[in-house]
């Protein structure tokens, strides 16, 4: 991992220099090993705080709707994932893309930090990566785990690569294990009706509606959303049971179906760990076996199936009993 | 002091449940907030931070203030509050230290006059049992606003070890629940319970935040500190979302807002959040335009205007839950060594 981050700080630095690009948009050291936060560079000495480790699960993708349309080229690093959301991005018309330089980078999988941080009773002194091992030190002692059991929720299915960048960094060709990324979705489907409802009741009962996962998501990138529009009429800051656990998140799931790429942000945001994802990967899942497989972000230009018309369309009752 | 068997908790709640309501952590689809016991939940005591903290016991996330029914051409106004009589005194079980100390920070606010009195009825009938850290996590920084984890205050104070949880009265309400109760406990403890003091106070003593400077936070810096220009690159990666608001302890603003049912109006108050672009909306906008503006809101709101309008007292009670739950961590303790140093 260090040599890719070697890599794309020598590069961050080059671009900057050069006067190529204004801006470079990476991740930069935190606190603790753990909590790397998006940062924006605009000068080589800011570099000094650059980071690129196994903690830098944020897509950096959306910041580049406000940052593209600053004067000056800006650089990006994006993991495959990133790439997705990126080129959704671009098909909405929400980045100004000639004034972008994407550097596909390398991802390894990332972990997550709550996860970690429990198997170390709260207090991380250290964590150390070595193939398919972690090792997470605390001042309770040591221990070794498995990678794929403190992966990020995103991660531990993910077998994406790349699908944009003006130049890539890979040093390692980490090979991703194949997973099926609907597993829990069919778990979900092969419950009775009442189960689901139970289960969806008991995740979203814990929201508090924070809207960390919208404003997060790459697919809202609507200037004002509905919910934050006092004029609209939605009582959007209360945070009811009813009008919550109904409507709130299956109206925002229905709202970025066919233009969600699955790269998870949601469920990686929550405060309360609900599975937000399950509900995109569900209307994915949908989408692929009434229309034909289809991922969002794949392409720039080009139909989708939710918002084009051919005469093979299903019928709405095929679609009906295909969402059973 | 006074112990009870870890395995014999269940008929305590079960207890205090006979004749009052319980708030207590309990575990539901993996995460833990305070929410009302009954027999077969999950409890978990030692869970340091809950996500939600214990204000929504006081001060709910929603909270219905009066209703307007509509007959005819007459309006009713519906005082909520002419209700509040019947409800039951309740217990909050399981109170850490900072999240206790968060309470004075909100009695402040909102038992000053004007007495908010929804908040008041609540906060008066309630006994509050605080549970003594054992093992502090490397986010917490209580102590830097002198706050002892080890020895938290409220009506009774309660310990863990593996097997017992030792109980010690502190007030009227106190002893009050303590008559309650006393027939499931046995006496005994003190040794022990100095035990995982010191225990706690070794962990307290290597956390990486314990050192932070405050110094610098005081209202006579309040310009220099408003005008620094390092809030843009503290706040450039904000998403807005208002997760560190929500689940901080000491957080206090809310929105009242009018919600139309068939038969007239309910009106409300909900949490609100100056991470978000409508609050305080006026007739010309939000006030402050930028996130920078709106993060650097919360911050100085937490260390300089509450402070310097309530004798000194911080408003950060060093809980660390900004700490962890910020998406795209940045937090409070980033903005103290950012502009504390020097
Ligand atoms: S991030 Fe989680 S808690 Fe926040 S609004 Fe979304 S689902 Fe609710
Ligand atoms: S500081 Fe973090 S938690 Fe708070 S609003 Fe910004 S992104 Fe959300
Ligand atoms: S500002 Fe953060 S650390 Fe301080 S009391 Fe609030 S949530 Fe806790
Ligand atoms: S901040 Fe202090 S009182 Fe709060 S949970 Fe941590 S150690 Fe306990």
């Amino acid at each position: 991992m260090q040599e890719i981050q070697a890599k794309m700080k020598a590069r961050a630095k080059e671009l900057l220099e050069s006067g190529q690009v204004a801006r470079v948009i990476g991740w930069k050291k935190g606190e603790f090993i753990y909590d790397n936060s998006p940062a924006t560079f605009e000068s080589v000495e800011e570099l000094d705080n650059f980071v690129y480790d196994y903690f830098c699960g944020s897509n950096l993708s959306k910041y580049l709707i406000a940052e593209s349309k600053k004067p000056g080229k800006t650089a990006v690093f994006l993991k495959p994932c990133d790439t997705y959301s990126y080129n959704q991005l671009i098909k909405e018309h929400r980045i100004n893309k000639d004034n972008v330089y994407v550097i596909a980078i390398e991802c390894l999988a990332k972990l997550n930090a709550e996860t970690i941080k429990n198997l170390a009773d709260g207090f991380v002194t250290g964590v150390s990566v070595e193939g398919d091992k972690v090792t997470i030190s605390s001042p309770y002692g040591e221990k070794v785990v498995d990678k794929k059991d403190v992966l990020l929720t995103k991660c531990s299915t993910c077998s994406k690569t790349h699908v944009a960048g003006d130049e890539q960094i890979i040093v390692y060709n980490f090979e991703k294990p194949s997973t099926d990324r609907f597993e829990k979705v069919k778990e979900l489907e092969a419950m009775t009706e009442d189960e689901r409802f139970a289960f969806w009741r008991s995740q979203l009962s814990k929201c508090i509606r924070c809207n960390a996962c919208r404003n997060v998501c790459p697919a809202c990138s609507c200037v004002k959303c509905v919910f934050d529009n006092p004029a609209s009429g939605i009582s959007a800051k209360a945070n009811d049971d009813k009008f919550e656990e109904q409507l709130f998140h299956v109206i925002r799931a229905f709202h970025v179906s066919g233009r969600c790429t699955d790269c998870g942000e949601c469920s990686r945001v929550c405060p309360q760990n609900i599975p937000l994802h399950l509900l995109n990967r569900k209307f994915i899942k949908d989408i692929n076996q009434t229309y034909g497989e289809y991922q969002a972000g794949e392409e720039t230009e080009g139909k989708t199936p939710l918002t084009s018309y051919t005469v093979n369309d299903a019928e709405p009752n095929e679609v009906v009993n295909g969402g059973k | 002091m006074l112990k009870i068997a870890k395995s014999k908790l269940n008929d305590l709640y079960a207890k205090i449940n006979e004749s009052m309501g319980l708030f207590i952590p309990v575990k539901v689809a993996g995460e833990v907030d305070y929410r009302v016991w009954s027999e077969g939940k999950e409890v978990s005591l030692e869970t340091l931070k809950t996500v939600k903290s214990p204000k929504s016991m006081f001060f709910p996330q929603t909270e219905n203030l009066m209703k307007f029914v509509k007959e005819g051409k007459n309006i009713e106004i519906i005082d909520v509050r002419e209700d509040f009589d019947q409800r039951k005194p309740f217990v909050l079980f399981g109170v850490k230290a900072c999240d206790y100390k968060a309470i004075e920070v909100l009695d402040k606010v909102f038992l000053a006059d004007p007495v908010d009195t929804y908040y008041q009825d609540r906060r008066e009938k309630t006994t509050i049992i605080t549970t003594a850290c054992s093992k502090p996590e490397d986010t917490c920084f209580c102590s830097v606003f002198g706050i002892d984890a080890t020895n938290p205050l409220g009506d009774v104070t309660t310990y863990l070890d593996n097997d017992y949880l030792y109980w010690q009265a502190n007030t009227e309400k106190g002893e009050n629940l303590t008559n309650l109760v006393k027939d499931l406990f046995e006496n005994g403890g003190e040794e022990k319970v100095a035990e995982i003091k010191e225990n706690a106070k070794k962990v307290l003593d290597c956390l990486p935040f314990k050192n932070l400077d405050l110094s610098k936070f005081k209202p006579e810096n309040l310009n220099e500190l408003f005008n620094s220009d390092k809030w843009q690159e503290l706040s450039e990666a904000c998403l807005a979302c208002g997760t560190c608001t929500f689940v901080c302890p000491t957080c206090q603003c809310f929105d009242i807002r009018d919600f139309k049912t068939n038969k007239g109006v309910v009106r409300f108050r909900c949490w609100d959040s100056c991470m978000y672009s409508d609050f305080t909306q006026m007739s010309h906008g939000n006030n402050r335009t930028t996130q920078t503006q709106r993060f650097r809101q919360r911050f100085m709101h937490k260390l300089c205007y509450y402070p310097s309008q309530n004798g000194g007292l911080y408003s950060c009670v060093g809980c660390g839950r900004c700490v962890n739950k910020c998406p795209q961590n940045l937090n409070i303790v980033k903005v103290i060594k950012a502009l504390g140093d020097k």
